[in-house]
């Protein structure tokens, strides 16, 4: 499938970049001429996965967070979320709703409503070397009249 | 995320404004457990109107507050839900929780 636009960016494990994140993504995806509900979906998974880095992939420090969006001729748009730090030992745990292994800030909801939100989700995680997670969104393709 | 709090006969409004996500999580759990232990309501009113963004950091919040006031006896409210926030909302299922209104005026009671 052919891509016909990206983007990636480099941002730093602060939670101040949540918020950043969020407004890259939904201003990249403008282009394709999104529903208000297709930016909030991705706009929340975006936020969940970001979020995801900044809690737990350096629990030592400021790290490094990649973001990278695709879009394809099909108007799907994918995007990758990436870090480099402590990984995930059991992703399948990881993924199940409620489960989390931070403190009560935290609701364990984060990759069901990534799951729930977009139409494909996958993570790639190695303990020591980081986590990858690849979303995808196919958003409609809207007929004008006249 | 601003957090504005309003007290009277029993019953306490807050009135979030802003950003719902982990960055403003925690400030804004600080400023609702600390007027909640220092009024101790019987209603606790959490209105959403002025809520732009929300996502699984305000489930934590929502169910914190649930918690707190449960232990006190007392009942949770959330109003004035926008299309977003209820999304995250109906996907973690809280609404079998607490009494939610959604911004269109509808009206979910448990």
């Amino acid at each position: 499938m052919k891509v016909h636009n990206t983007v990636k960016v480099e941002f730093e494990s602060r939670s101040v970049n949540e918020s950043f994140a969020r407004s890259v993504a939904a201003c990249f995806l403008a282009q394709l001429d999104p529903t208000l509900d297709e930016l909030g979906d991705v706009r929340t998974a975006v936020s969940e996965a970001v979020t995801n880095c900044i809690v737990h992939a350096y629990p030592d420090g400021i790290g490094k967070i990649m973001m990278r969006i695709r879009l394809f001729e099909d108007n799907t748009a994918e995007l990758v979320i990436r870090d480099w730090g402590v990984g995930i030992g059991d992703v399948k745990q990881a993924m199940e709703p409620l489960f989390t292994t931070g403190g009560e800030e935290r609701s364990g909801m984060g990759f069901t409503i990534m799951g729930s939100f977009m139409d494909g989700l996958k993570v790639r995680s190695s303990v020591g070397k980081g986590t990858t997670v690849t979303m995808k969104k196919k958003i409609s393709v809207r007929v004008s009249g006249k | 995320m601003k957090v504005t709090a309003r007290y009277s006969s029993g019953r306490l409004w807050l009135g979030l404004k802003g950003e719902l996500d982990h960055h403003g999580a925690r400030n804004s759990l600080i400023i609702i457990k600390s007027r909640i232990e220092e009024l101790l309501p019987r209603d606790c009113i959490m209105d959403f109107t002025d809520v732009s963004f929300m996502d699984s950091s305000g489930i934590a919040i929502i169910l914190r507050t649930y918690k707190l006031m449960n232990e006190l006896g007392g009942r949770l409210w959330i109003e004035n839900v926008p299309t977003q926030p209820m999304k995250v909302i109906d996907t973690a299922g809280i609404d079998r929780l607490v009494g939610i209104t959604a911004l269109s005026g509808s009206v979910q009671r448990p």
